[in-house]
């Protein structure tokens, strides 16, 4: 069947340009994971006792926990004593402004098309840029300060903000929620802080950008995101490795509160390296996410384009507690090769008259597993509650997989619940009949993905939208010129 | 314009077409007529070069292009042009975007700039109109949920907005009410010209009463038993395929 060879042909043909492997010096901590490590982690960040005190009490509740076994990926044991937890580029001096970022790294940054340089960024963002274990430059944080917009790394929050880290670390993902979680709360590193104040616009796009660039290192970062009464927020986390013939972990938490009236939308597009084509190397990623829509009529908007990783294991979910609240995720996850994607949300709805939408969008090509796993609970006493769901599966030739498991617990009679699924194939027929109409399979198979994939793309701010598009293109290794 | 000699095609390792000849010059509108199975879709694919169907034999050439070794995309930006019998659904990708962007791959074969936005949105509102097609038509996704008789429309609206040389409609007549059928054949018509020429295959007669063609084939069993002018066509319709295979158990010259 000639389409077939075709789509298995694109499919082969996978190429990750960021693979590359960038020389710095790196100051790093023993291999192995004990309580030394961890106060020594805290100790190269001149942490205050308490945050110290916190990251001991995950450590020792996290002896006590199993990795999960229920989601739809298959992986060899990890080693968590065969693990470096921290790893910092060797400052040349100390960083006091953006000049001072070592040459070498604003050089990786560049080749990534994220210059630091604050001048020469997009008009309308900023950027914390954290490599493996460390924010190495936050542009743009001077403007954002004169509207009283905090967006720092989350060591400079820790030390300079801790009564606002205090306050909500962990009370969104607690270091008991998860085997992941609890590790991450025990050796995180760094990562970003943003706090808008009260009836606040921020009027630029955040954005963290995370790069694994040190062999071995699994990176450990933690997002705390604040949007005060009235406030709003725009947040956009992108993230890179180089090519490594090893597995590379990663496990992130992420942490948004919204309080009465305030919006935070979190867009990521996640392209870690995903192994090759044999499914050798590549990064597991084991992120828990979760915002809180706490105040009335907050609202907390998830979108994610998944593209890279050899295994994803995350769920971006909302706690609907303020009444009117509103919970949005949008998604679409890519696997090809040997990726597996065992990905989808959870929206809780406690308040009353609380809302939540969710549109994932599943593509499955080569040898790929994808899973889309979803939860949503209407708990007693949220009248009025409603949501929409919708997940569609695609599937590029006969030798990948989707699967779909969605949940649904009402325990209250007046929610209104909605749940759409289709999943389709891009078969020889429609590629046949696109290339009597001059289109070539590669720009027929790009048209179709996008169409597939229009609902989600639409939620991204455009610049990214068009970068996403382009990244999946990549994924499946359709050179299409068609857009 | 096409050329056709000796072509023998296999579908699943069966021979379907046994020897076909086929001379068309431009301006003519050839009808191909036959009973059910007897290798008219085998046809009209092979022309259009899907691969499924193995041509085991024979020549087929398009201005005196080699079109059996084209890829489908380029037999198509040379001007070479299917109407399916059976069109596939494409859903999300909108009628608009998809023949925007066949229209654009075409044109850039051929050297010539990507179509302006508005000109594109002239075109389409001129042909759509010709054959009776609304405006919401262009924002639904390509042939997704299209009544039958729908997606013939579109294929004979895509035809006339792509402007091929050479169009090849499969049974484009099947499942239309009266109504449907004439918007159609005007639709052909409208496409008649010296430059262009056109094989029409159709089990029936009637589309022909409207596209009237300059020579009717009859294809039996894989191969071309007769050919004759328009009233072949009528004897047809009145008797049936029988009387043929009983008269002319070989095939006849391909031209009248
Ligand atoms: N994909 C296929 N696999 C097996 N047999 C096929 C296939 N396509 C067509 N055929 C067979 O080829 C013969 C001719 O089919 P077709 O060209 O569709 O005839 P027509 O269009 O004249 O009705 C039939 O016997 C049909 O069953
Ligand atoms: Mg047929």
């Amino acid at each position: 069947m000639v389409s077939k060879t075709v789509i298995q042909e694109q499919m082969a043909k996978q190429e990750y340009k960021y693979g590359f492997v960038t020389d710095v010096e790196m100051e790093t901590v023993p291999k192995g994971l004990n309580e030394d490590v961890i106060r020594l982690i805290s100790g190269k960040k001149n942490e205050p006792e308490w945050m110290l005190d916190w990251r001991l009490r995950a450590y020792r509740h996290w002896l006590t926990m199993k990795e999960p076994k229920w989601s739809n990926v298959r992986y060899p044991p990890i080693n968590y004593q065969d693990i470096i937890y921290y790893a910092a580029p060797k400052p040349k001096k100390p960083v006091k402004s953006l000049e001072d970022v070592d040459p070498e790294i604003r050089a990786l940054y560049a080749k990534l098309g994220i210059p630091l340089q604050e001048q020469e960024r997009l008009a309308g963002v900023a950027v914390d840029a954290v490599l493996d274990s460390v924010s190495v430059a936050t542009t743009f944080k001077d403007r954002l300060a004169e509207l009283g917009i905090i967006f720092c790394s989350f060591s400079d929050a820790v030390r300079e903000h801790p009564d606002l880290v205090r306050k909500y670390l962990g009370t969104v993902v607690p270091f008991n929620d998860n085997f992941f979680a609890g590790l991450n709360s025990a050796v995180f590193s760094d990562g970003s802080f943003a706090y808008v104040p009260p009836g606040v616009r921020c009027p630029m796009e955040l954005s963290t950008y995370f790069r694994i660039n040190a062999q071995d290192t699994g990176q450990f970062e933690r997002t705390l995101i604040i949007a005060d009464d009235g406030a709003y927020v725009s947040y956009l986390e992108g993230c890179t490795a180089p090519i490594r013939d090893t597995n590379q972990l990663h496990a992130a938490v992420v942490e948004l509160i919204a309080l009465d009236n305030a919006e935070i939308k979190y867009s990521t597009i996640q392209n870690w390296y995903p192994g090759d084509k044999q499914g050798k190397g590549g990064i597991y990623n084991f992120v828990t996410k979760r915002g809180k829509a706490l105040g009335v009529n907050s609202k907390v908007s998830w979108t994610q384009v998944e593209t890279g990783s050899a295994i994803t294991w995350k769920y971006p979910s909302c706690i609907l507690q303020g009444d009117n609240s509103q919970g949005e995720f949008y998604s679409v996850a890519v696997v090809n090769n040997y990726q597996q994607a065992d990905t989808g949300t959870k929206m809780l709805h406690i308040g009353k008259n609380t809302r939540s939408t969710i549109i994932s969008k599943g593509i499955s090509a080569g040898y790929g597993r994808n899973t889309y796993r979803g939860r949503v609970h209407i708990h007693k006493g949220a009248t009025g509650a409603r949501n929409y769901s919708q997940c569609d599966s695609l599937l590029l030739g006969s030798t990948c997989a989707a699967f779909t498991f969605p949940d649904i617990v009402v325990q209250d009679p007046t929610a209104q619940m909605e749940h759409e699924a289709s999943t389709s194939k891009i078969g020889d027929e429609q590629l046949f009949y696109c290339q009597t109409r001059g289109i070539t399979p590669e720009d027929a198979t790009n048209m179709i993905v996008n169409g597939f994939c229009k609902q989600v793309f639409l939620k991204l701010p455009m610049e990214f939208a068009v970068e996403a598009q382009k990244l999946i293109g990549v994924s499946l290794a359709l050179e299409g010129t068609v857009g | 314009m096409l050329e056709i000699k000796g072509l023998h095609v296999k579908v699943a390792g069966k021979e379907i077409l046994k020897g076909i000849d086929l001379s068309i010059q431009p301006g003519e509108v050839h009808a191909i007529m036959g009973p059910n199975g007897s290798g008219k879709t085998t046809l009209a694919q092979v022309l259009a070069g899907r691969v499924t169907y193995e041509v085991t034999g024979g020549t087929a050439r398009f201005e005196g292009k080699d079109l059996l070794a084209m890829k489908p995309e380029d037999r198509a930006r040379e001007g070479v042009f299917m109407a399916f019998q059976y069109p596939v659904e494409i859903p999300g990708v909108s009628n608009a975007y998809f023949l925007k962007a066949a229209l654009n791959a075409i044109r850039k074969y051929r050297g010539q700039d990507e179509i302006d936005a508005m000109d594109f949105v002239t075109l389409v509102q001129d042909k759509a109109k010709l054959l009776g097609l609304d405006e919401t038509f262009m924002k639904r996704g390509l042939n997704e949920g299209f009544s039958g008789g729908e997606k013939k429309k579109n294929e004979v609206f895509q035809m006339a907005v792509l402007e091929p040389k050479f169009c090849v409609l499969d049974e484009t007549d099947s499942g239309l009410d009266i109504d449907a059928l004439r918007l159609v054949a005007n639709g052909i018509n409208a496409m008649r010209s010296p430059k262009r020429a056109m094989l029409v295959v159709t089990h029936y007669q009637r589309l022909l009463d409207y596209v009237v063609p300059d020579v009717v084939h009859v294809l039996v069993d894989g191969k071309i038993v007769k050919s004759g002018d328009a009233d072949l066509a009528r004897n047809l319709e009145k008797h049936g395929y029988g009387w043929i295979l009983e008269e002319a158990p070989r095939p006849a010259p391909a031209r009248p």
